[in-house]
């Protein structure tokens, strides 16, 4: 894109290299120190937290209730019947495992690729991603009917002395899901180590001073153990990249496996992990815009972000396309009958009116607007197509999961669905949860690494001898 | 043992990560070796500087690896073919190719705790304790905006006296003695 399309007087602007600048203009170590602690040391809780917890807390007791009736009822409650045996519960899985993936090519690929630029947006996408995968993680036990035996999963030697089968994707699934979850809080924790050794040097009164204290372990800063935390902080990330690569695709085994028309296809592995990381993205930005705003951190956020955030949702957007072409494509040249049939199915039957939703969010909206600069440096353009694209991503699974089964190969057994106010009640209620543990986050912990920001500043610059100045 | 009163060692501050490792450099010249140096973020040049260069995490993660790996898929095989075999359709008990992706799994995960553990075993953290906190000015510091050079008592050279001045040579911002 041009530099031209943009007003070269903007302040935000490095006039150097004509793009947004990463980190704002005149920011010093104690500056950006001041401005990220600040927001988790001060005694001052803001009225807007208070309400948006309160929100997210209310929304979560719905969830709650929804989780009780289910224990007590059993699955039956919600729509799922044959033929559609895996309904909202699947499909919100795969959603919310989706969107923590950002999370991680965030905080991981990102940081192997060496884009400086991340370094202020890798915590709270972590955040992101733990709190995703908590919501995620849910459904599969939830949908288990009785979770109190979700223990039979791991293998474990019951008392029954069954052992579990090593051969099933589901099984598979087990093993990624909770690798991904582990990993993920511990790449996070070590993440904040020197953060929290900050916070526990700042803070004023005891309490803080006590916790942050015992959450740091002790760290102080020495060079030996900041190599060594590099090291581990490039190896968590070269092992978290094809951990999030192999989650996502073990995911999409749970359909590919199967003989399904619509699911039993070579491309789903790699069009889910794209369509993971488009749809993360999207919650990024959804988290990142009103953040920024909020706390006041436009330095630190800038429209570089929100740029480059644009792209890659533009080129995983593309890569999502390629995937929805070629099954199309193979429902025609592979001449079966049952795929042609559900391909039509999928688009023009009874429940055609979610494909289209999802054409419409995840392909027409994004994918031409998203080229232009002036659109992706839009800020509150770019919060409403993170909303459509994260809609489009949910109906996207919604397609997958419901329109392969409603309608398959015998048609005496075709029935329909229809999601019950129970099913509405749990998906909103994980939205709700979500939203009050990221708030809880945003209050009590460090929601932009510090002791990253400071390698960018150019404070940071080792400069010969004249020239040295202090701080900046 | 070391000495567990007295002085632990001379603390110098800088303002800049240039004039932290000018400093440090020139030390090791001198023939210091126990010294370290305590930075707000990763400062490649001043481990360089004090001659720490390589480090045994990788060598942890690795092993953890392995561990993961042959853990996981011999548990699978004594699972699928010695524990609990299961004949479906007459397909062989030991399907390797569906064992990878657990023992996948587990690689990354073992790798990841070993990385992570090691590191934190390796810099003998958690230490909530070290002499370091009792200097005046390193809590203010080292973990927000300032560049610091401890020459230790353990080190044969050291003299609390010929050490300040050695250390004032630098032009730090201040000196101060660390006690235990």
């Amino acid at each position: 894109m041009a530099t031209s399309e943009l007003k070269t007087k903007d302040p935000g602007v490095d006039p150097a290299t004509g793009e947004f600048r990463v980190i704002g203009q005149g920011q010093t170590f104690k500056s950006v120190t001041e401005k990220i602690s600040r927001i988790v040391l001060t005694p001052h809780t803001p009225l807007g937290w208070f309400a948006l917890f309160g929100l997210g807390g209310a929304v979560a007791t719905v969830l709650m209730v929804a989780l009780v009736w289910l224990l007590l009822m059993g699955v039956g409650i919600w729509a799922i019947t044959q033929p559609v045996a895996w309904g909202f519960a699947i499909i919100n899985f795969v959603w919310w495992i989706g969107i923590g993936h950002a999370g991680t090519l965030i905080s991981a690929i990102l940081l192997l690729f060496k884009q400086g630029w991340r370094n202020s947006i890798n915590r709270f996408a972590e955040a992101m991603t733990i709190f995703a995968v908590v919501c995620a993680g849910m459904f599969p036990l939830i949908h288990v009917g009785r979770p109190w035996l979700a223990y039979w999963m791991l293998p474990l030697p019951v008392t029954m002395n069954v052992w579990p089968q090593f051969r099933s994707p589901l099984m598979w699934d087990v093993f990624a899901v909770s690798t991904y979850a582990t990993i993920s809080v511990v790449f996070w924790y070590i993440g904040m180590i020197p953060d929290f050794g900050t916070l526990r040097d700042r803070a004023e009164s005891k309490l803080p001073q006590y916790v942050y204290g015992l959450l740091s372990v002790g760290w102080r800063g020495s060079v030996r153990h900041w190599m060594r935390y590099e090291t581990a902080s490039l190896l968590l990330a070269g092992l978290a990249t094809p951990l999030v690569l192999s989650v996502h695709t073990v995911i999409s085994f749970d359909f590919a496996v199967a003989v399904l028309p619509g699911w039993h296809t070579t491309i789903f592995p790699p069009y889910f992990v794209a369509g993971a990381i488009y749809s993360g993205f999207a919650m990024v930005l959804t988290l990142a815009i009103p953040l920024r705003k909020y706390y006041g951190l436009e330095a630190l956020v800038t429209e570089r972000h929100i740029d480059n955030m644009g792209k890659v949702m533009l080129a995983t957007g593309f890569i999502v396309a390629y995937g929805y072409g070629m099954e199309v494509f193979m429902a025609w040249y592979s001449a079966s009958h049952w795929e042609a049939f559900m391909m039509w199915n999928r688009m023009f039957g009874p429940m055609g009116w979610s494909y289209w939703v999802l054409i419409t969010c995840n392909l027409a909206i994004p994918l031409t607007t998203l080229w232009l600069r002036k659109l992706r440096t839009n800020i509150s353009f770019m919060f409403f197509l993170s909303l459509v694209v994260n809609t489009g991503m949910w109906f996207e699974r919604f397609v997958i999961v419901v329109t392969s089964l409603y309608r398959d190969f015998l048609p005496s057994s075709w029935g329909t669905y229809r999601a019950t106010k129970w099913d509405y009640m749990i998906y909103v209620g994980t939205l709700g949860l979500f939203t009050a543990l990221f708030m809880l986050f945003v209050r009590f912990l460090p929601m932009i690494p510090m002791s990253e920001i400071r390698t960018m500043l150019p404070g940071a610059k080792i400069t010969p001898k004249a020239t040295a100045k202090a701080g900046d | 043992m070391p000495p567990r009163e007295g002085t632990y060692g001379l603390l110098a501050e800088f303002d800049t990560p240039g004039d932290l490792i000018r400093a440090a450099q020139q030390a090791r010249q001198d023939g210091w070796r126990r010294m370290d140096c305590y930075t707000p973020y990763p400062v490649e040049e001043a481990a360089e500087a004090i001659g720490f260069h390589r480090n045994k995490v990788p060598l942890i993660t690795l092993i953890g690896a392995l561990m993961g790996l042959a853990a996981m898929f011999s548990f699978e095989v004594w699972v699928s073919v010695l524990a609990y075999p299961l004949n479906i359709g007459g397909r062989p008990t030991y399907s390797w190719p569906a064992f990878i992706v657990p023992a996948y799994e587990w690689t990354i995960l073992w790798a990841g705790l070993s990385a992570a553990f090691g590191m934190l075993a390796l810099n003998g953290l958690p230490s909530l304790y070290h002499p370091l906190f009792n200097a005046p000015n390193f809590r203010n510091g080292a973990t927000t905006d300032k560049f610091f050079l401890c020459l230790e008592a353990l080190d044969p050279k050291f003299d609390l006296a010929e050490g300040k001045k050695y250390l004032e040579t630098f032009q730090p911002v201040s000196v101060v003695e660390v006690e235990y």
